[in-house]
């Protein structure tokens, strides 16, 4: 049982720019990723607009009822959000450290071009393991 | 009341002075849009008019539920992205935090929508949510003046709801 079930990388406007799927129910087909990854990136933008005060910077965190959705903000507008298995602690550390691979091995690639999809093996091979040694800390405890 | 961590990029939201000051703003959805109820207790900021404010909350809660629906990771079936999901059907959510607030969200089977804005940091408000059904339940349904789908003006219903809002958040 995996705690996390999918990645998702979304640029500035919208686009799905990285997708990977960890859980066990299945992988969303690619037209459906793409709706999914557009339509999170609106309600973002609502929840600033109906916020009660100013300095909303949007949802961090969903709380369906069979996951939870945590979602990273990077201050270029770059969105990062993992679903996982309801009321799993330290999403936040891993969406930061997720964030730092993608400056590490996505921005710093000098064949990657802004806002397209992410095709970098170095960042699958460490993105991997970074999510296999959070399972193993999970399942630790 | 429970606390858990906040993020540390956002600027410090709203002081808790003293209890009862926490809630920000309530409203009630029938299940074809009518905003019933609309109660306001601390907001210091409104980016739109009252009428465009709430078709926003409903749009936003009506595609979040789709989005939830279709992202459920425990189900195969997932229908598609978009398609309106009846009360209780598909994977719904219960609340959404952001640095500023957080917004609990309860659909009951007849597809009344209550939504409760309140300050990040406060817990779970499911059974909270589920007392202030009640509270319409007896003091709205079951008052025989009141017109199913017109908007809610009972004071008796307010002054209850004020303070059982005070009482929790």
């Amino acid at each position: 049982m995996a705690a996390i079930c999918s990645l998702y990388i979304i640029n500035k406007s919208g686009g799905l720019i990285y997708y990977k799927d960890y859980g066990s129910g299945g992988r969303m087909d690619t037209n459906d990723s793409l709706r999914v990854a557009s339509l999170w990136h609106s309600m973002h933008a609502i929840s600033q607009q109906l916020s009660p005060t100013t300095g909303c910077y949007g949802i961090e965190l969903l709380e369906a009822d069979t996951f939870d959705l945590h979602c990273f903000q990077s201050l270029t507008g770059t969105k990062f959000f993992v679903v996982c298995e309801p009321g799993t602690q330290q999403m936040e550390s891993l969406l930061k450290v997720i964030y730092e691979l993608y400056t590490d091995y996505v921005l710093k690639n000098p064949f990657y071009e802004m806002e397209m999809p992410i095709r970098c093996e170095l960042f699958d091979i460490n993105l991997s393991q970074v999510v296999q040694k959070d399972r193993v800390v999970l399942l630790g405890r | 009341m429970q606390f858990f961590g906040g993020s540390e990029i956002s600027p410090s939201p709203p002081t808790l002075t003293v209890s009862g000051n926490n809630a920000h703003m309530m409203y009630v959805f029938n299940r074809n849009g009518v905003c019933l109820l609309y109660r306001e207790w601390n907001r210091p900021l409104h980016t739109l008019n009252a009428q465009q404010d709430h078709k926003l909350m409903f749009g936003l809660l009506f595609s979040l539920k789709s989005l939830t629906a279709k992202m459920d990771p425990t189900s195969a079936e997932r229908g598609n992205l978009g398609v309106p999901q009846l009360p209780g059907q598909g994977c719904s959510f219960h609340s959404f935090r952001t640095n500023t607030y957080k917004l609990s969200f309860m659909e009951s089977p007849s597809g009344i929508k209550i939504i409760l804005i309140t300050h990040p940091k406060t817990g779970d408000l499911r059974e909270s949510l589920k007392h202030i059904y009640n509270l319409y339940v007896e003091y709205v349904m079951k008052n025989p003046l009141y017109t199913p789908g017109t908007p809610i003006r009972s004071d008796l219903f307010n002054t209850t709801l004020d303070q059982y809002v005070r009482s929790i958040a």
